[in-house]
């Protein structure tokens, strides 16, 4: 019988400081049933994905205030890449404007969450992106 | 003294019974209430209605006159009369003219006071080539590498006529060395520049998370600035104590002004101990907060903020000058307040926040833009957000009467149970050993993240109500965007150019010898690191460098595990 | 309306059985040593085999075991140890557990907030575990992440713990070396509470040297150490060490400490009765969770039974025997 838990690693890249979403979100989801890592602030890419693969998560979830997002996800997903960790889905949350979506998606970001998501909303998400792509 | 006789109060009582007895049981009787419980936002109970009774507790002495002691009723006797808030609107983006092309815009569109954010790296202490700086460049503030960057910066801005704000923190030793070494240079007399330092430390390690140095060395590089600066310029405010970044990490409003008062004793203990004497430094110790949604709530927490600093002042440091006594506020809207779904609905949000500060009576203001919850505020926001100052300040006569609130029966007793709760904290603070010594053990921390995520489940549930978010929510409502500020793609290239520039050109043996003797004196805790600071600067040192040059010494600082 | 962006990026590798990833977890693939973990963790009968076979290239590490109260410092001793053993050019495995909510089953786990240097990151191995609900100290797949990164070639491996009270003795069980960490400036009766896990360590680390209650503190346990019932059957007298993990201070000479350790271990043959130790322990440990597995693969009739022992029907014994499958008569 398999018992297994979805993992997220809940990142902050680069040198924003808000952090209130971030932990935020990591007890969300710990109040859903997830196990969570926080890294800490001021993560590099290379950071992130080192962990992420130690940890063998399902999920990266990166929260980003400080309109950088562009470039740090696109180092992110490529350094997913280069580790051949591309089965860990990369969720970003924030503020992100519409117009910055298509660019994140052509970086191999998987799902962008809105501020404003409630707490089933941002779960639900999550829980379906891993069960889609089932247990590896 | 007391305002009330005690006959005319049981009076009252009686009366205020057969009122219960009679029209309000036969309302209750036609119609319930909304709710069955009613607070502020930080959880004071609020009454149906107040009555002299709910202040005949209140001694009168507590409430004095504007600009006396307490200074609950404002900071100055004839307030906005004899002069208005200061429309101080922060800006900063890009390299250092593009910001200066914004402050023209705003000095034309009748801003009365500069202030500049800082990007991530300069805030950081990271030179715009540093790997750490990747993205982040001129992104949410002006990049700044060196000198020759702050002159850019205040390019044809006259800075003995217009006061400035620098939204610096972990740095901010190195950007005032810079910008008085510019003022100098231009032969301005130093003694009239007027402006303000955030520099902050301990609300960045709970709050704001912009860090370099472990606590107690910040705490250092402020106490050396505030001797400085008392000395050299002595009007500027080299602190302004944050709240704002407490609330923004979710703290309430009891907490926002209780954790900052516990931040100014540390601070004043701190400086008090370099042999300074309270009334030197103290009148140059300013205070920055947020107005938030809750409008009496927020309209009593400065009112009771003004009165415990005065009596934290008086009584714990025994200051003489009422001026050493008297918080002086600039305050900033709610930026958390601000949704992207109808994002129009942010102004009146804001302009409704804003007249909460003007009768709660701030000192200068900074009104949000409405597209704050997209990116930074474009021109066309900004000019909104200042004309929502005008508006207040111009046309609907609130600038007339000193604390017009004041002496309300309902307001008074809720800054006084909102003062009365934030001793509570502050004695609490004192038993547990004082603020440096739980910024370090994660104390405040731990209460801002169970406050934050406690509003999270408050909004989830929808008990807190966000128009067009969790209530009146429009379905077929787009996320139409607002017109985004344009980030400048060829801005951190050019940092870099002009770097390269400067490393070429300067006397490069000089820096690293000033280097070398700046790290000396870090290692002793009993110099004032301003002066060979300064000589950095003016040698060209970039940022980068000199805050480097601290880390080989003091080491980084390390977060406590919280979540 | 407020709802997610989500794009359908076509990436995702399909399973790979765990035999097949056993010769990538001992040749040191990182993301194969941290699935077969997850499959050990998530208790997948179809690792059991590979695990099996991975169990045979153990023995190799010095696997450490790290406790104290929580506050003590435990996460940055282990930073500290990580850099330190990772410039001596050791490959240092750390299996980090922390509580799950006892309401949702999830938890925040570890504290890589301050395994920062990037040049680390290829040297050590940082893995983050839930207690999953298992009651009494470490849970079996601890042990089995632990395997797998000594298969790996990763020594030491430090196992670093909760930090709350009694459930630590099964460190001792686990562990080549124990070192318990205390935190300067305890009040007595902490002291007195945390005397049950003072007497499992091998060695006594004081964190936060740097603090003037530093030397009070080594001088207390020392005290108690003293005054210890000694029962002890080894000839190695456990240090007392104070260090700083913001200054450094000191992290040598318990790197130096650790080292004799393990020697003495070898030396005296106190090594072997360890790990016949440990061993049996693991069996212990191992067969009273199959044994819960057991029950709770029953345990959807609980309510069923429940009911009948309330109204005197049934009997306790009765019911659990029929929950674990087994018949009457035993």
């Amino acid at each position: 019988m398999s018992t297994n838990k979805i993992r997220v690693l809940v990142a902050k890249l680069g040198l924003d400081g808000h952090d209130r979403g971030a932990k935020v979100v990591s007890r969300i989801l710990r109040d859903a049933g997830m196990e969570v890592i926080y890294t800490g602030l001021y993560k590099t890419p290379t950071q992130v994905v080192n962990a992420a693969i130690q940890e063998d998560v399902d999920v990266i979830g990166v929260s980003l205030l400080s309109g950088s997002h562009v470039p740090l996800f696109r180092e992110l997903c490529k350094c997913l890449r280069d580790h051949k960790a591309e089965h860990i889905f990369v969720v970003a949350g924030g503020v992100i404007p519409e117009q910055d979506y298509e660019p994140l998606r052509e970086c191999g970001v998987d799902v962008i969450i809105p501020q404003e998501a409630r707490a089933d909303l941002i779960v639900t998400t999550i829980t379906e992106l891993v069960e889609a792509r089932g247990r590896i | 003294m007391k305002l009330f006789s005690d006959a005319a109060i049981a009076d009252l009582r009686k009366q205020q019974t057969q009122w219960e007895q009679n029209e309000l049981a036969a309302a209750l009787k036609g119609r319930a209430e909304e709710r069955t419980d009613y607070q502020t936002e930080c959880g004071i109970p609020l009454k149906r209605v107040y009555t002299a009774a709910d202040v005949a507790d209140i001694p009168a002495d507590e409430l004095g006159f504007p600009g006396a002691y307490p200074f609950v009723r404002g900071v100055y006797p004839t307030m906005y009369r004899g002069r208005p808030w200061t429309i101080r609107q922060v800006a900063g983006f890009g390299n250092p003219e593009a910001t200066n092309r914004r402050y023209k815009y705003m000095i034309e569109t009748g801003q009365t006071g500069l202030s500049t954010d800082f990007d991530l790296p300069t805030l950081l202490g990271f030179d715009s080539d540093d790997p750490m700086a990747f993205g982040e460049v001129g992104r949410v503030g002006v990049a700044i590498d060196t000198i020759e960057d702050i002159e850019r910066l205040f390019d044809g801005i006259d800075l003995e006529k217009i006061s400035v704000s620098l939204t610096i923190n972990p740095s901010a030793w190195v950007i005032y060395a810079m910008f008085i070494s510019v003022a100098e240079q231009r032969g301005c007399d130093l003694t009239r520049l007027a402006g303000t330092l955030q520099a902050d430390p301990l609300k960045e390690y709970v709050a704001q998370k912009e860090w370099i140095y472990p606590v107690r060395q910040a705490v250092r590089l402020l106490r050396d600035m505030i001797v400085y600066s008392t000395r050299v310029t002595p009007k500027i405010n080299p602190i302004s104590l944050s709240g704002y970044h407490l609330s923004d990490v979710g703290g309430n409003a009891i907490q926002e002004i209780a954790f900052i008062m516990a931040f100014t004793i540390a601070y004043c203990e701190e400086v008090i101990a370099a042999g300074m004497d309270i009334d030197d430094f103290a009148p140059r110790l300013s205070f920055f907060f947020i107005s938030h949604q809750d409008f009496f709530e927020q309209i009593c927490k400065f009112r009771a903020a003004r009165r415990v600093y005065a009596k934290v002042m008086s009584e714990r440091f025994k200051a003489k000058k009422p001026e050493s006594m008297r918080l002086r506020v600039h305050v900033q809207t709610a930026a958390m307040s601000l949704t992207k779904v109808e994002y129009h609905n942010n102004l009146m949000r804001t302009a409704i926040q804003a007249l909460g500060a003007v009768l709660g009576g701030c000192q200068s203001m900074h009104t949000n833009g409405l597209d704050e919850a997209f990116a930074i505020p474009t021109e066309e926001a900004m000019k909104l957000a200042i004309r929502t100052q005008q508006i207040i300040r111009d046309e609907i006569n609130v600038t007339s009467v000193v604390d017009p609130l004041g002496g309300s029966y309902f307001v008074e007793r809720l800054t006084w149970d909102m003062e009365q709760e934030i001793w509570k904290v502050l004695d609490e603070v004192d038993q547990l050993g004082g603020a440096v010594k739980l910024v370090e053990e994660g104390w405040f921390q731990q209460k801002l993240a169970d406050s934050a995520y406690a509003i999270f489940k408050k909004i989830d549930s929808g008990e807190k109500i966000s128009v067009g978010v969790n209530r009146y929510v429009d379905e077929n409502a787009r996320a139409l965007d607002a017109e985004i500020h344009p980030y400048d793609e060829q801005c951190t290239q050019l940092q870099i150019d002009r770097l390269n520039a400067v490393r070429a050109k300067r006397d490069t043996a000089l820096v690293q010898r000033l280097l070398k003797e700046l790290k000396e004196q870090a290692r002793s805790s009993d110099v004032n690191l301003l002066p060979k600071t300064i000589e950095l600067a003016k040698a060209r040192a970039t940022l980068g460098e000199i805050c480097g040059a601290l880390r080989e010494v003091w080491g980084a600082y390390e977060e406590p595990m919280i979540v | 309306m407020i709802s997610v962006a989500r794009f359908d990026q076509a990436k995702r590798p399909t399973y790979v059985a765990s035999l097949e990833l056993v010769p990538e977890v001992l040749a040191g693939s990182r993301l194969a040593i941290a699935r077969m973990i997850s499959r050990a963790e998530g208790n997948y009968a179809e690792a059991s085999a590979a695990l099996a076979e991975i169990y045979k290239h153990t023995g190799k590490a010095h696997i450490i075991g790290i406790t104290g109260v929580p506050g003590a410092g435990k996460s940055t001793l282990v930073a500290s140890l990580i850099k330190a053993l990772t410039l001596e050019g050791h490959k240092v495995g750390v299996v980090a557990v922390d509580p799950s909510s006892p309401f949702s089953g999830g938890a925040i786990l570890g504290d890589r907030v301050r395994m920062n240097d990037a040049a680390e990151a290829n040297q050590a191995f940082v893995r983050s575990m839930a207690t999953r609900g298992h009651l009494g100290g470490l849970a079996p797949s601890t042990l089995q992440a632990v395997d797998v990164l000594d298969a790996a070639g990763y020594s030491p491996i430090i196992i670093e713990t909760v930090g709350v009270g009694q459930d630590e003795v099964e460190i001792v069980t686990a562990a080549h070396t124990v070192v318990v960490l205390s935190a300067p400036g305890l009040g007595d009766d902490i002291q007195a509470i945390k005397a049950g896990i003072l007497e499992i360590a091998d060695i006594h680390v004081v964190s936060k040297a740097d603090k003037p209650e530093a030397a009070a503190t080594v001088a207390a346990i020392k005290g108690m150490l003293a005054l210890g019932s000694g029962t002890s059957h080894s000839t190695w007298s456990s240090p007392v060490l104070a260090v700083s993990s913001v200054s450094g201070e000191h992290m040598e000479s318990l790197q130096t400490t650790l080292r004799n350790h393990w020697k003495h271990l070898q030396d005296s043959g106190e090594f072997a009765a360890r790990e016949r130790n440990n061993c049996r322990t693991r069996i212990f440990n191992m067969a009273r969770h199959l044994f819960q597995q057991q029950f709770d693969a029953g345990a959807n009739d609980l309510e069923q039974h429940l009911q009948a022992v309330v109204r005197r029907e049934s009997d306790p014994r009765t019911a659990a025997n029929v929950l674990l499958g087994w018949n009457q008569e035993r």
